[in-house]
């Protein structure tokens, strides 16, 4: 009897202790054992300082995909960013991807902006139409210096 | 003056012999470990004794340590109008920080101490000198269970701790504060990824094997130390110095893997 109660206890302990790591680790942490069905598609960019691989991915504020990869094309000095979108979610070929900020100083994310065109984009193929990130600083010291070489 | 210096000499070196002490018995117990017989029961009986019996405990800080975040955090985010990222603020320090940190030091109150006070009282009564008569390894016997059982716990009782912590701020959060239910919820969801919940489960470990080793060598070692010719005085102040080293160990470990990781 006592070696059953101390045995039970323990189960209920290490069956609590999994549960809360479940819940952590899948709702929480958003880990998926199986990925989210879907494609992947290229697009090349200028700047897109700030942005990291697993960024969110927006069409009209609602999230449509994360950021899977992020490479650097020696050749062009440019950066690739491999867009991962989910099933279901049509990007024309005249889509725009924009990396844009969250709020003032939030963090970066991809605006997809939908297309005129009928045809599809497929896994594999890259969204030609892109807008790099705007670099507030950037912005701030051309409109300084500009005012002081005007006087 | 030479007296001095041969006292903090003397310090310096039994200091090192415990450290190497404390390793040397780790790899011992784990070698003894992969050769049969196997047995499990004492597992989950020191499994009972440092886990299941602590959860009360950890539930009990948890629900504190959750809702005087939320009430801090909030004071503090209101200022700058963003108190919807609180939520964020509360999950991120509970899971990578304060539930791995928090849940050890617990544990080390609680059962760390009497594991130390229990090997060393079986060592000063002989006990552990008559396992060796009978040819029963006293570190296997003895240490592992409490070693594994240490490695599993641990984890599990930080999973715990997080669980509640989170709903302790979510209380403070959402019913005193009247902040929306979502905000809370969907800021903790999109700020931790599962990198955090790893760092929190990575360090969890590691602290759960360094508390249960230093406090069974602490014990276990005893009469190689100055406290072993003292009884009853020299249990309660091995019992002492296990406490205060493996709280320290954790802290800085912590420092350290964050560091790393």
């Amino acid at each position: 009897m006592k070696r059953l109660n101390v045995q039970l206890v323990t189960g209920i302990f290490v069956m609590l202790g999994i549960a809360a790591f479940t819940y952590q680790a899948v709702t929480i942490g958003g880990a998926s054992f199986t990925q989210q069905p879907g494609y992947t598609l290229k697009a090349r960019f200028d700047n897109i300082s700030g942005l990291r691989a697993g960024a969110i991915i927006e069409a009209a504020g609602v999230r449509v995909g994360t950021v899977s990869d992020i490479e650097f094309d020696p050749d062009n000095y440019q950066a690739i960013v491999s867009l991962r979108i989910n099933d279901g979610v049509p990007v024309q070929e005249d889509a725009i991807a924009a990396v844009r900020t969250q709020g003032i100083i939030g963090e970066k994310y991809i605006k997809l902006t939908a297309g005129g065109f009928p045809d599809l984009l497929t896994d594999g193929m890259q969204v030609t139409e892109t807008e790099s990130a705007v670099s507030l600083e950037e912005l701030v010291s051309k409109y300084i210096f500009s005012g002081s070489s005007a006087q | 003056m030479l007296k001095a210096l041969e006292n903090l000499g003397t310090t310096i070196i039994a200091s090192l012999e415990m450290t190497g002490r404390t390793f040397n018995l780790l790899l011992v117990v784990v070698w003894e470990l992969l050769h049969p017989p196997y047995r499990f029961y004492p597992i989950v009986r020191q499994m009972y004794f440092i886990g299941a019996r602590s959860l009360t405990l950890i539930i009990v800080s948890g629900v504190t340590i959750g809702m005087v975040l939320g009430l801090q955090f909030y004071n503090i985010l209101e200022r700058f109008g963003s108190v919807d990222l609180l939520g964020a603020g509360v999950a991120l320090s509970v899971i990578r920080e304060l539930g791995p940190v928090m849940t050890s030091l617990m544990v080390v109150g609680r059962a760390g101490s009497s594991i130390t006070a229990e090997l060393g009282i079986m060592r000063i009564t002989e006990q552990v000198d008559a396992l060796e008569c009978m040819a029963i390894s006293p570190g296997k016997f003895l240490i592992a269970p409490k070693l594994l059982a240490g490695l599993l716990s641990v984890p599990l009782l930080t999973m715990v701790f997080d669980f509640v912590a989170l709903f302790g701020g979510y209380f403070v959060g959402v019913y005193m504060f009247g902040l929306a239910e979502g905000s809370y919820m969907n800021g903790m969801i999109d700020s931790i990824e599962w990198v955090d919940v790893r760092l929190g489960l990575v360090k969890s470990l590691i602290f759960g094997l360094l508390i249960t080793l230093i406090c069974c060598a602490r014990g276990f070692y005893m009469h190689l130390g100055k406290a072993g010719s003292q009884g009853a005085e020299g249990v309660s102040s091995v019992t002492t110095d296990a406490v205060v080293l493996s709280s320290i160990a954790v802290l800085f470990s912590d420092f350290l893997i964050g560091a790393l990781v």
